[in-house]
């Protein structure tokens, strides 16, 4: 973003990439498109992820999965407090990014960093608490132990919310990647900006590589290979909002019986629950005989 | 060969009454079905003809959809959870009063040997109404908020492997919850959902709470695509299954899915030899090897396949195939003539691809629909009999050498219901049950289920959870 600080200095522009594997790569296809504010000024060129920056991250995705679920939930949830702490130190940037993408006062898009960084702290400390919430000991009638466990349910593909591009686009990942999953995330069409530089965040703190893909370009252009990709186990299609559109997604993921999440009306300033946590978790049941 | 010769003990079928054709029950009593054609029901073990049973064509799902919203709006969903519960009670005691019969009816129209009806499936069928019925009052400690909401009319279709078991599973959770509900059973085996519906009678159920409507693929796509439906609950194949997926996408409609599986169960050098030998039998013949989570890919450590398999084949040679009225049959008939096609056709595949196909010495009987217990050694991991469901009596052979081997082979499918591990060594319990990739995981043990217990898969088994309070969670808003 250019700064304003100092009028008699040439900025140094940002280029904005896509995130993948943990490696800021430009867009395979070579393409790029013009970003530009709320009132139309040019903003920047973002990477348009194709087809094969898609699979790219379902493979870097599938990759950091069995590292990322087998970590600690201590672990995890260290990681997830790590990013708000990063978040924090960008505040500026990411305030700027966000008035800039959303067209809010400096001082309500202040507002939604906050909320952002406060969602990544709220989900953090979920980490080691979803089992305990989750799971159960079940009495069953016989001598058995018997428990049932949370698990994550793998590579996670999110098409993220189109109007809010941070708040909305952290609402969306951290539920994921919270209890082991690993994320493809394709941003706000319009508003990616944010997005990438979340991406920076991840990079530097502590969140492996390829736990978290960001691609920015079109969810209407990408969504379909990653709701017919064999290796994705679950989406969320927060961000469709056409109704064919979502059906026709919807009915691609049932081909290898992905979880899906319906696109809904959602104010992403409200306290979020636990549905979009749960969304991504399988749960296991373990029974064991009693005896000497 | 039988080592020993046993007196055959059948039970009595007297205590059944079976009327010799049954319209559809809607909206509280048997009607007629207006636009379909009657089908005939038999019993696979004889081909008897049990019954004539009615199709529900489009305008009967529309009439069972229609009195089971009108009850959800009137009566059900605003009724107190505790009357509901009391319901749900009744409902129990009366299956459990009727058990005997019941589990006749049951062995008669599935062909399951009356040992596993009267033992298993009956009883699991009353407690899963007794376990259903205390969530009905105490709905908001059930973890998923503090005012979860029933969902509306719940369309539920299910498999003829355990017709009044699947029943119970589906029906007692959704009624607890405040939905109420239209049941489709499998067209190979309506007869027991048939006489639940009379339980409902003498319940005094309100009518329209349970509609009970029968029918074969046709007649349970049209339930499953009304627009008076809120919430899809299906168990069966995972072909069906996807078709629903896409049925219901875009739609307000919740799904849960129940679907296939190729459960590996692993046995350790070091695990109990004798009880594992009743494990594996117990995994793949338990009710003819119809059953989603059967242990079919049986995985033995390179060190003990030879005393495993010879154990094997020795307690094979001592089950019993026959009449399952006769209280002593180990495993009964085929359910269908179309399955027990699919059985050979896989078997003969097996063959074909170099597997190496053992039986122990059996006769048949002449009439019904038989299949030997079956094992196939020398399998390997792209063998189809390695890959597909074939829901029969018939389990495959793999070997392994270390835990990881035994993991990524388990692992190498694209379902995810089930597993067994087999080890006297606690810690390799806890690590395989972490790294094994599967809804439900049985150590030392195998097919146990309970009311308490949420059962369901992971990856192409389908999603959601039946049993437990996580049952319960699908049939509710929150």
């Amino acid at each position: 973003m250019p700064t304003k600080s100092d009028p008699a200095r040439l900025d140094v522009r940002k280029t904005y990439k896509l995130y993948v594997g943990g490696a800021f790569p430009r867009s395979e296809s070579g393409r790029s498109y013009v970003v530009s504010d709320a009132k139309g000024k040019f903003l920047a060129n973002a990477s348009q992820a194709s087809r094969k920056d898609a699979r790219d991250a379902v493979v870097a995705a599938r990759k950091a999965f069995g590292g990322w679920s087998a970590r600690t939930a201590y672990n995890r949830g260290q990681v997830l407090y790590r990013i708000a702490e990063v978040m924090e130190g960008r505040h500026e940037q990411f305030s700027a990014e966000v008035a800039s993408s959303e067209g809010l006062s400096i001082s309500k898009a202040r507002a939604v960093v906050d909320a952002s960084i406060d969602r990544w702290v709220w989900y953090a400390g979920w980490a080691d608490k979803l089992a305990q919430v989750v799971g159960s000991s079940n009495p069953v009638a016989g001598p058995y132990f018997d428990f049932s466990l949370p698990e994550a349910t793998g590579v996670v593909a999110v098409l993220a919310p189109q109007d809010s591009s941070l708040l909305g686009l952290t609402s969306v990942i951290a539920p994921a990647i919270v209890s082991g999953n690993t994320v493809v995330a394709v941003t706000s069409f319009e508003r990616p900006l944010p997005a990438v530089t979340l991406g920076e965040v991840m990079a530097t703190s502590d969140v492996p590589g390829g736990v978290v893909n960001i691609l920015t370009g079109s969810a209407t252009e990408i969504g379909p290979w990653l709701a017919s990709h064999s290796d994705v186990n679950a989406i969320d299609l927060a961000g469709i909002t056409d109704h064919d559109e979502a059906t026709e997604l919807e009915a691609a993921s049932a081909e290898n019986l992905k979880r899906v999440r319906r696109p809904a009306d959602e104010d992403w300033t409200e306290s979020p629950g636990l549905s979009r946590l749960t969304q991504y978790l399988e749960l296991k049941t373990v029974w064991h005989p009693i005896g000497l | 060969m039988s080592r020993f010769e046993y007196a055959p003990a059948p039970e009595s079928r007297a205590i059944v009454d079976i009327k010799s054709s049954y319209g559809l029950f809607i909206n509280g009593a048997f009607t007629e079905a207006t636009d379909g054609k009657p089908f005939k029901t038999v019993s696979p073990a004889s081909e008897e003809v049990l019954a004539e049973v009615s199709e529900a064509g489009p305008a009967d799902v529309d009439r069972a959809v229609k009195a089971a919203r009108k009850a959800y709006e009137k009566v059900w969903g605003p009724m107190a959870g505790r009357d509901r519960a009391k319901y749900l009670y009744r409902i129990a005691r009366l299956i459990q009063e009727r058990s005997r019969e019941l589990a006749v009816l049951e062995s008669l129209d599935n062909g399951k040997p009356i040992r596993e009806s009267r033992d298993v499936d009956l009883p699991l069928v009353a407690a899963h109404f007794f376990y259903y019925a205390g969530w009905a009052d105490k709905l908001e400690y059930a973890g998923a908020g503090p005012d979860p909401q029933p969902l509306g009319v719940a369309a539920q279709v299910i498999p003829w492997n355990f017709p009044l078991m699947m029943l119970a599973w589906k029906i007692a959770p959704a009624l607890a919850a405040g939905n109420t509900v239209v049941l489709k059973p499998a067209e190979t085996t309506p007869l027991t959902a048939l006489a639940f519906a009379e339980i409902c009678q003498q319940a005094d159920l309100p009518p329209g709470v349970v509609n009970i409507i029968t029918g074969a693929g046709r007649t349970g796509q049209a339930l499953v695509e009304h627009e008076g439906v809120d919430k899809v609950a299906f168990t069966g194949s995972t072909a069906v299954g996807r078709a629903i997926a896409k049925t219901v996408a875009g739609t307000p409609k919740k799904v849960t899915l129940e679907l296939g599986g190729k459960a590996a169960n692993i046995v350790f050098e070091d695990a109990p030899i004798d009880q594992t030998i009743e494990g594996i039998v117990n995994g793949i013949f338990f009710n003819q090897g119809h059953v989603c989570c059967a242990g079919s890919r049986l995985l033995v450590q390179e060190s003990v396949y030879d005393e495993v398999l010879a154990r094997l084949k020795r307690r094979m040679s001592t089950l019993r195939v026959g009449d399952p009225l006769d209280k002593n049959t180990d495993i009964g008939a085929i359910n269908s003539a179309e399955q027990l096609a699919r059985i050979r056709e896989l078997s003969q595949i097996g063959e074909d691809e170099g597997s190496e196909r053992w039986s122990p010495e059996c006769e048949l009987p002449t009439q019904g629909f038989w299949f030997p217990p079956t094992v196939f050694t020398g399998v390997s991991q792209a063998h189809r009999i390695a890959r597909e469901e074939i829901f029969g009596p018939v389990l495959s052979v793999l070997t392994f050498r270390t835990p990881q081997e035994a993991v990524e082979k388990a692992n190498n499918t694209p379902f995810g219901l089930s597993a067994g591990v087999w080890t006297e060594k606690g810690s390799r319990i806890l690590w395989m049950a972490n790294q094994l990739r599967a809804g439900v995981v049985w150590a030392n043990t195998f097919n146990r289920f309970d009311p308490t217990s949420p059962f369901g898969g992971y990856k192409e088994s389908g999603y959601g959870r039946e049993g437990g309070r996580h049952g319960l969670e699908a049939y509710l808003a929150h």
